[in-house]
Formats: C-alpha cells, structure tokens, sequence
C-alpha cells in the first residue's frame, strides 16, 4: 500500500528524486573515499617521509570535504520539497475526495476517523518520506561501498565484517523487537491514567456529591504504579541499547587492530590501511544501526498509507447523474412516493413505504420515537442516501436525476447537532449567502430568537466564533444555525429536532416568528417535544419506519393513539380529553 | 546525528514552548529532584567513570598503532645498531626526513612488531571498553529508577490537588486546559526528564572528557580542534534557532490546517447543502500551500544541521590527518596519536548536535513544568475547621433542610442570591423552574456545598453545615443531573458507583426499579458490557435510567434531580419519568423541572431568572400572583387543554 501510493504521488518527483539520489550518492562516496586518502597519506606520506605528499593529499582532502558538505546540503533541500510537497498534494486528494463523499461514506469512515487520516496519518507518512529519502538511501551505499572498501583496503580482515554486521544487525533487530510492544504497553498504560484523570475532571461533580474522592485516589494510584512499572522496564531496556551498540562498536575496533596488527607485521599489509579499514568498519555499523533504525518508522507509516489509501479509492456511493435534468421553477414542492430505504444487508427497512407531499407554504411535522426513521427520512431530501425503492421528488424532478449543487441550492438545512463554524457570527450567517445585507442577518436574528444575545455579545455580529461554536451555550448554538438557514431563504426549511436545547418560552416564541418569516416555504420540522410541534399544520406520526398517522394535532388525538400516547406522556392526561 | 530511536521518532513533531520563569521553573524542578540526590550523584559518578573509560579507549588504541608502528619501521633498520647509530645511518643515506621521524620513536632497530606487546595493549582498550558499557549501562539503569519514582511522584500530586481543588476552580478554567496540563504536559515533561536529562550529562561529559584527551596527547591538535568546537556549537545553534522559527510557524499552519479539516469534515453536510464545497477546496488549498511553505523550510534548515556537522568534522579530519601527519614524519608526534585523535574528533561532533536537539526538548519540557506547577499553585479548597462525624451521620430517610438569609455571589461585585430563606420539611418536594441559563444550579451548588456560602445559614436535621464536614453534607445528598457522568467500566461498576461493596443483586434491583434491567439484559454482555469513554454506546435516556439507578442505590435521605429536556424519545422519557417518581418517594426532592405534573405538585416552586431568585410560593400563590411564573406557565402549555 505505502509503496503503491508513494509511487503515484512520487511520480511529478522523478526528476527531483533522481537528482536527489546522485547527490546522496556523490555525498556518500565522497565520505567514504576520505579515509582511503588518509591512508595514502600515512602509506606513502608518513612513512616515506614525504611531506609534499601529504600537503597535496591533504588539499585533495580539502576539496572532496567541501564537495561532499555542498551535495549534502542540496540533498537535503531536494528530500524536504519531495517529501513535503508530496505529502502536501497527498493530504489535498484525501480533502477534495472527502468533499464528494455522501453521508453513507462519511458514516462509513467515522468523521473522527477521517480528520486521522486527512492529518496524523499523512504527517506520519511525510515523516516517514523525509527519513527515507535521506538516511534509506545513504545507508545501503554506505554499507555496500564501506564493505567495498574496506575489502579492498584488506581483504583478509574483512572476514571479521562477517561477525559484526551480523552482531549488530541482530542486536539492534532484537531491541526494537522488544521494546517496540513495550511502547506500546507504555502508551497503554499512559491512556489509561489520562483516562481516570480525564474522568475526575468532567465527574468531579458526581464524585464529590457521592463522595468517591478515596476510591478515585486508588483508581489512580494503581494506574500510576502500573505505569511506573512499565515506564521502568521500557527505560531499564532502553539504558542497554546505547551502551552495547557502542561496546560492539568500539571492540571491533580492537578486534581490527589485533586481526590488522597482525597482518601488518608479516607486511601482508600496509599500516596506513588499517587506519582506514578502522574507520570504514565504524561507517557500516553506523550504517547498520541507521538502517534498523529508519526500519521502525516503516510499519507505522505502511498503516498510515494504507488508511489512507482507502479514503482514496473510495468512490461516493452518490453522485451526479450523467446528463443532470434542472427544475423548471423551484417551487419547494416535496414528494414522497412509496419509499422505502433500507441499509445494505440489512433485514428490516428503516423506511417503509412512505407516500405524502410537503407543501410550499406549509409546516409538516414529523414525530415518533428513538429508531422510528424521522432523521433518515428528513436525509432522503438533501440525497445524503437514496432510496432504496421509490421516488423523493423536489421541485416536480426525482432527486436523483438533478445535479447535486442545484438540488442543494433550493434546501436549509438545520441539524440535530448544531455545529457552527470558527469564525465570527456574521461569517456563520453568511455562509451560504455571502452577498447578503446586515439588514438580512438582523431579520434573521430576530426570527431565530437570537437577536438579543447576539447584539449583547462583545462585537455583535462581528463577536468571534469557536470552532464548532463551543463558545456560546447550546441553545445559542442552536439558534444561530437556524438564522443560518433562514439568511439562506431556501424554497425547503428541514429542522431536524433542533429545538431541544431551548427553553419552552424560546421555543415558543421562535415558533411563532417562524411562521411568519418562511411563508412561502416547505417547513418540515422533525422533533420528539409535542409543544414544539402541536401547532403544525400537518403531523406525520412515524413508528418504526412506517405512517401510523397524519394529519392536525386535534384530529390525530382522536384518530392516532400512538400519538395520543405522546402526548399523554409529555402533557399529562389532561392535555388528551 | 542524533541517538536513539526515540529522537528518531520524535523528529520535531514536538510542540515549541517558551517558559515565562526558565530560573524559577528550573529550581522548582530541581527541589523536586532533591530527595533523589543521593542516587542522582551516584549517576553523575557512575556517568563521569564510564566517560573517563570510553574516551581513554582511542588513546590506548592509539599505543596499539604505535607498537606496530615501531615495529614494522624497527624491521626496516639495520639489526644490532642503536637507535641513534640508525638515525645517524639513515641522515647519512640523505633519508634525513625519516631519520627525524624515527627520533621521536620508540624503537629498536631490527625489531619487528613485539605481539604480545600489542595483545596487552589491546586487552587493555577491551577492558576499558567493555568498563566504559558497563557503567554507562549502569548509569541508564539508575537514571530510569530515578527519573521515574520523581515522575511518579509529580503525578500522584498532581491527582491529589485535583480532589483539593474546588469546584469553582473547575467551573472558572476549561477542562480541556486542566486536562492538558495534568496529561499532555505531564507525559512531556517525563519524556524531558527521562530522556533530556541522562543524554545532556553524557554528551557534556563526553565534550569534556574528549577535550581534555585531546590535549593530553597533543596540545597543538587539540587547540585546532577545539576551534571547532564553538564553530559546531555556533553552526548548530545558528541554523536551531532559525529552524525553531519554522517549525514554529510549521505547527502554527498545522493547527489551522487541522482545524479546518476537522471543522469542514464534521460540517461535512452543511458545506455541501450551503454549496461551499468549492470555496472550502480553495481555502483548504490556500492553507496547504502555506503549511508546505513552512513544513519545507523547518525540514530543510533542520536538515543542515546534519551535514554542516558533517562537514566541519570532515574539515577537522582532514587537518588533523595532514597536522599530525605531517608532524609523525617530522617525529613530533607518534602515529597512534593520531589514530587516536582522529577517533576523538568524530566522536566530539555527536554530543554537540545531541546537546542542541535537548536545548530544544528542555525548553519545551521546562514551559510544561511551568504549566504544571502553575496547576499545583492553585488555590485550594478552605481546609476543613471541624473533626469529622462530629454531629453523627445524617440519619437515613427523609431529611429536613433549612436556609436562613443565605447569600452567595460568584463574583464579588455581583449580587446573586441574597437573604434567601427556604424551609423544607422532611419528604417534601421543592422545584426550580427558569428560562435557560437562569442559575437553576447555582442551588444544587450550594446545597451540596460545591460551593460556600458567603452568610447565612444552612442547616440539614437541624445541624448547620458549618458544624458538618463537606463530605457529610454531600453524603445525605443523591444526585441525578443531566450531565450524566459514567466513568470507563462495566455498567454493573457504574451503578455500583453509588454504593461502595454493593452486592450483586442490590445493583439488579436498583436498576429494576429505576426500570434499566430489562435493557440492561438486552445487551449481549449483560451488567458486565463495558461503557466506553463517554458512554456513547448507550442513548442519553439510557445514560440517565442508569444515573437513577445508582441512585436509588446510594439510598440518600435528600435528592436533586435534574429532569430532562432534550434528545430523550418519548418511550423512555415515561420510563425515567416513572422512575423519577418512584425515586421521590419518602425523599426530601429538590428537582430542576420542566414537567408540568411536578411543577404542579411542588410544594415550593422557586422561579430564577438570571442569576437571582425572582420567586417562590407554591402553584397556587404564583398564579395568583401574575409574575415570570405565570407567563412562563402559559407560554409553555398554551393551547393546551388543561
């Protein structure tokens, strides 16, 4: 998956990566040809005597330093715009695919799962590609033109290359292998006294009224020991890493003066030589260990491609149609004919059979208990899913057979969670009309109940707007999305219960205004409150996904007793005579 | 380069920080390390000792390279002659340049390499080596031990002062601020402590110890060397300073990239009903180009640091290849001294790029340590002025409760709640009704001692609160609110919660009663099905027919209750609506209404509107009265029979 994806968003680099791994490439034998030289300089320098020989060797030196220190600054500019730029044209496929998903996809992901993906998973896939394309490249040649070399400068020693690159390979392997699952373990161990201090934060009212500050103290205290005990062996694990990689590192050393000693004695090789193969033996382990290293990011970034990857290839599950037919007027006009909607495999339909027509001009309301379909039948409207069997028509045509953008155009939508975006009160009102008058916020402000809190907030309209709009109360919240929808002026009004978080004095009032500001418009209003709905020129009584009832609030008491059994519930008996 | 796969991983994805106090931060962290000293000075020992082995290594190499040296240029000279008979022989041949070289050598002429001479030596440099790991192996493992028991101990404190702290500290700061502090900052600090602190002691050690070798063995070599020295240190510095500044500016344009993506992927069905798919594309594109900018720049300048460090150590290579060969042939120096030079001026370039990566990583860490003593500054709960269980435990059953003149304010210069009196009888039910955001919990607040009275009094059976312990007043109190809290754990430990060692079947019988059972057993696991975080796995009703049931298990004399408004469908609302009742029953009740049969039946009805408490009386007198009540009353059930 990583591979597969790299090599598509990789592609526009080639040219940048292939000048990129010939300066990696110049760089690193650049490096490795130094102690060569330095062995020239001891070989037929020092020990002939001639000192005009190691100043010229010395200058030769000089320049391959300055070289190598050039290439490798280059390279390290090209490795940051290839994996920066790759990584920033990754996370803008995942957001413009996103965009065409339909609520099926979104659900199918999870948003949460998806702001992963569009974010942590491509930094950690950028993350991996600024590793690779410097130290994975580097390593191989390193260790490939060390081992080279150092052949070449003896040989004979080189057999003990056989010993401790394997030594180190391994030893290196074997930490990662068991400290990684204790990181794991570590984190572990670390979102679980995030959790319990998490938990007394937001409890802490429940806690002290039942007064569980002792037994809280104890949750707490076994999860410290917990983690302090893990933390413990991870790090004690830890404190070996460093110190055997150098004493492997450094015994080599040893190894190769005793083994090259030896040889230099019996004049099968020049001592300058050893000094070199010194230093190329500690290269390829340096190599080695980098390699190991850079190899643990890889399964890390290899999840990440691969969730990635999905959100990719996902294609929407709606979409335009071909040739999209446009509506000759946007009347508002709403039809439902015999649908029924059903999850994919699943055994019972959400929505069963439903025929009715919401007028221009008129509010529907729809009512019904948890799971009774009223948020998937209001969803059927915008197209967020298609009906299973059946027609939703707007605007005298199917739905399905009008281009998205235009079917959009004529619907405000106001949803159960009010979410406002960050910004001011002003650019959430204008999000769908940004050419609209002040003039047209305020009216809509008024309608919405929301026009005293507004003009009392520091800057008014202009007063800022947390993301998600976490800085104003939930009622606030709710308020401000239906001015939202109201500066829209839309042919189709859908407010999914979005009335719950206000006061019943609010919520009568904005009933009211309501009324008289969407006059012309198709106004369904979804709810589980009879006081918010009870003045509804007409009532749809949803019970697991099929009609028991329509029609006003008194001829439903008479005819419908589901409703009658809501009404009983909220209102008392008295409210049913 | 940096060691460690943990600086790997970590990369720079770290948050920058600057810390206000850096000195006064710095002290308080040390003061916490004082009961540690003892084994802290033992690392610092252990550290120094294994450092004095390991750099002492390239030296006793270097002897290595000098027996052999000697040796091979031994063999070369005329056996039998003395080494100044030699010297003469060879300035006589014209070989005058290697004559002065032998000078400075220790050799004797027609000798070749002594083995067992170099096998000792290099014995010697094993030992040292394998010393050298072993202590440094011995360091890591006291510092681990150490770092953590401090760690641990940071964090029980820190949950200590959570339970110390009052309410009004949890009302007046975000929670995701306090949670950040006694989380993020927490596990931030311990990776500066734990990685930070035993890294930054060796690598200064090893600078020390390298330098103080270096001009052991060669006092000229050293001096150029140690010219690099603060040439590395200013390089890496240089280029630190301006990366921070990028990554700085790279987190800032992630955040706000972040923040959109997350906002316009939760919005995801507005911005396509509102037709802003296109115009978000645009900004997205816009905010992405910007971050590539800075992502770019930070991994580029921090990319240098690598190869400038690269490059200034080759340069130091080459000059003390040339300087000392040069001075070898001249019989200023031996060989090996330069083998072993050679070796210390690579490893000086390592701790230097390390101590500017931990520059870094302490800064941060240090603004962490700031946030979190701040935490632990803060002002605490009044300490308790009376022994416990000095008036008895409230006595079970109903309870009475009297407030006298009480008067609360949450600031000082904004009068709330004066000369309130309120006098319950046992069994009684008192309701609280207001617009939204009318201070309805102000009350509960003060019942139950989340917060205290500024004067007045209250008393519960006749005992005022001043002569009870917060925990005794809040232990005649059953609370079921809307904030319907559940910790991660099976629902049985949920309702459980109530009642500290309940038995098995009081948990059944509570969440009988509080009509949760049957739902309850729906579930595959049952009781033992585990809840997750935030309980999504379960509706809000259900949320709320659990919180009933733990209080019907906790059994207390007094209830608050907090009816429901919102999102609760019509079926479970009876249910909890039932439950409450039954709840009510032989309870003193104050409950937060909505509910027109409570209000009713009330015996007090208190109407708030903004902060205050406008009235109080029951149904009757308030209607008569014509006041908020009476409108709030028709709005709310206008139209209605009744």
């Amino acid at each position: 998956m990583l591979i597969r994806l790299l090599r598509t968003y990789l592609r526009p680099y080639s040219r940048q990566i292939s000048i990129l791994v010939t300066l990696l490439v110049a760089q690193t034998v650049g490096n490795l040809y130094l102690p060569n030289l330095n062995a020239d300089i001891i070989n037929n320098g020092v020990v002939e005597g001639h000192l005009h020989y190691i100043l010229s060797t010395g200058e030769v030196m000089l320049g391959l330093t300055l070289l190598v220190g050039v290439c490798a600054v280059i390279a390290v500019y090209w490795a940051s715009r290839v994996a920066m730029g790759a990584g920033a044209d990754i996370r803008a496929a995942v957001f413009t695919r996103v965009q065409t998903f339909s609520a099926r996809d979104m659900n199918q992901f999870g948003t949460a799962s998806l702001i992963t993906r569009n974010t942590n998973d491509i930094q950690q896939i950028q993350l991996f590609l600024q590793m690779a394309l410097t130290m994975m490249v580097i390593a191989p040649i390193m260790c490939v033109g060390g081992i080279v070399l150092a052949i070449h400068e003896g040989a004979q020693l080189s057999t003990l290359l056989l010993v401790a690159v394997p030594v180190m390979g391994a030893f290196v392997g074997l930490m990662m292998v068991r400290v990684i699952p204790q990181f794991r373990s570590m984190q572990i161990k670390i979102d679980r006294i995030n959790q319990v201090l998490r938990e007394q934060i937001t409890g802490v009212r429940v806690i002290r009224a039942f007064v569980r500050n002792d037994s809280e103290a104890d949750r707490f205290a076994t999860a410290n020991a917990e983690l302090t005990d893990t933390a413990l062996r991870v790090n004690r694990i830890f404190a070996l890493a460093l110190p055997v990689m150098m004493g492997i590192l450094n015994l080599s050393s040893v190894a190769v003066v005793w083994f090259g000693g030896r040889l230099v004695s019996e004049g099968s090789m020049p001592i300058g030589n050893l000094t070199a193969f010194l230093t190329y033996i500690l290269q390829i382990l340096m190599s080695v260990m980098m390699a190991v290293m850079v190899a643990i990011l890889l399964p890390r970034a290899a999840a990440s491609a691969e969730r990635v990857k999905q959100v990719l290839d996902t294609v929407p599950q709606v979409s335009d149609p071909p040739s999209p037919v446009s509506p000759s007027a946007m009347t508002g006009l709403v039809t439902f004919d015999q649908v029924t909607f059903a999850y994919p495999g699943s055994e019972r339909p959400v929505l069963d059979d439903l025929s009715f027509t919401l007028e221009p001009g008129q509010t529907s309301a729809i009512i019904g208990g948890t799971g009774s379909g009223k948020t998937t039948l209001l969803n059927l409207i915008p197209r967020f899913f298609d009906a299973t069997t059946g027609h939703v028509i707007v605007n005298d045509v199917d739905v399905r057979s009008q281009a998205q953008e235009v079917l959009w155009r004529s619907i405000g939508l106001v949803p159960q969670a009010a979410y406002l975006f960050s910004g001011s009160v002003e650019s959430n009102l204008r999000f769908a009309r940004p050419d609209a008058t002040d003039a047209q916020l305020w009216r809509a402000l008024e309608i919405a109940q929301a026009r005293d809190f507004v003009a009392a907030m520091p800057g008014g309209l202009d007063a800022p707007i947390d993301q998600g709009g976490t800085n104003v109360s939930g009622g606030q919240r709710q308020r401000l999305s239906i001015a939202r929808a109201l500066v829209k002026e839309p042919r189709v009004y859908l407010f999914d219960d979005c009335f719950s978080a206000l006061d019943a004095t609010t919520d009568a009032r904005l009933r009211a205004a309501l009324k008289a500001g969407t006059q012309d418009a198709s106004v369904v209003i979804v709810a589980q409150r009879v006081s918010t709905i009870m003045h509804a020129d007409r009532i749809i009584v949803l019970d697991d996904g099929r009609v028991v009832g329509m029609g006003t609030h008194a001829q439903l008491l008479t005819s419908c007793d589901p409703y009658r059994e809501i009404v009983v519930s909220q209102l008392g008996e008295g409210a049913a005579p | 380069m940096t060691m460690g796969p943990m600086s790997v991983l970590r990369g720079g994805v770290q948050q920058p920080q600057k810390s206000k106090d850096l000195r006064g931060t710095l002290r308080r962290l040390l003061a916490r390390l004082r009961p540690e000293r003892f084994k802290l000075t033992l690392a610092l020992v252990l550290g120094v000792t294994s450092v004095g082995f390991v750099v002492s290594g390239p030296e006793i190499l270097g002897r290595a390279m000098n027996v052999l040296f000697n040796g091979i240029v031994g063999k070369e000279l005329k056996p039998g002659t003395t080494k100044a008979q030699a010297i003469q022989l060879l300035r006589e041949h014209g070989h005058g340049q290697i004559a002065s070289m032998i000078a400075g050598m220790n050799i004797t002429p027609g000798v070749g390499v002594d083995i067992n001479d170099l096998g000792r030596v290099l014995a010697l440099a094993a030992l040292v080596y394998l010393l050298g790991a072993a202590f440094s192996y011995f360091q890591g493992f006291t510092m681990a031990g150490l770092t953590q028991r401090v760690m641990s101990g940071m964090r029980r404190d820190v949950e200590a002062k959570l339970s110390r702290l009052p309410l009004r500290y949890f009302d007046s700061h975000p929670h995701g601020d306090i949670l950040s502090r006694v989380t993020n900052d927490i596990d931030n600090l311990t990776t500066t402590i734990q990685q930070g602190l035993s890294q930054l002691i060796t690598s200064v050690l090893t600078i020390v110890g390298v330098m103080g070798m270096m001009f052991w063995i060669s006092p000229l070599l050293a001096a150029v060397a140690a010219v690099t020295i603060p040439l590395a240190l200013v390089v890496t510095l240089l280029i630190a300073r301006r990366s921070q500044v990028q990554f700085t500016a790279q987190w800032k344009q992630t955040g706000t990239l972040n923040g959109l993506v997350e906002e316009t992927h939760t919005g995801h069905e507005l911005v396509q009903v509102f037709g802003q798919s296109a115009a978000t594309i645009d900004e997205f594109g816009r905010q992405n180009k910007l971050l590539y900018r800075a992502s770019f720049r930070a991994q580029f300048l921090s990319g240098i640091i690598q190869p400038s460090m690269q490059f200034i150590a080759n340069i130091n290579y080459v000059v003390i290849a040339v300087l000392g060969g040069y001075r070898v042939a001249s019989g200023l120096l031996t060989l090996g001294a330069v083998t072993a030079f050679i070796q210390y001026s690579r490893q000086f370039t390592m701790p230097i790029t390390q101590i500017a990566s931990q520059m870094n990583m302490l800064q941060s860490g240090l603004a962490s340590a700031e946030r979190v003593f701040e935490f632990l500054d803060a002002g605490e709960e009044d300490p308790e002025l009376i022994p416990a269980l000095n008036a008895g435990p409230p006595s079970r059953g109903a309870a009475s409760v009297k407030l006298e003149k009480v008067c609360f304010r949450y600031e000082p210069d904004k009068p709330l709640i004066e000369d309130f009196t309120l006098d319950v009888a046992p069994g009684q039910t008192v309701a609280i009704v207001g617009p939204t955001g009318a201070g309805k919990t102000t009350i509960v607040n003060l019942l139950v001692r989340f917060y205290e009275i500024d004067s007045g009094h209250i008393w519960l059976n006749g005992v005022d609160y001043r002569d009870l312990t917060r925990d005794e007043v809040r232990g005649a109190f059953g609370m079921v609110l809307q904030d319907t809290w559940m910790f991660a754990g099976s629902i049985h430990d949920n309702i459980g919660y109530g009642k500290p060692g309940a038995s098995d079947e009081e948990i059944v019988a509570a969440a009988q009663a509080a009509h949760v059972d049957g739902f309850v057993r729906t579930l595959p696991e049952g009781y033992a099905t585990v809840l997750d975080e935030d309980a999504s796995n379960l509706s809000s009703g259900q949320r709320q027919l659990l919180t009933i049931a733990r209080a019907f298990l906790a059994n207390q004399s007094i209830l608050i209750l907090d009816e429901a408004t919102s999102n609760v469908d019509t079926r479970t609302e009876v249910l909890i609506q039932e439950a409450m009742a039954r709840l009510r029953e032989g309870r003193t009740s104050f409950v937060i209404a909505h509910r027109l049969s409570t209000i009713r039946n009330a015996d007090t009805i208190i109407v708030m509107d903004q902060g205050r408490i406008v009235e109080q009386g029951n149904h009757d007198e308030l209607m008569g009265r014509q006041g908020l009540y009476y409108s709030l009353y028709n709005s709310q059930f206008s139209g209605v029979a009744t």
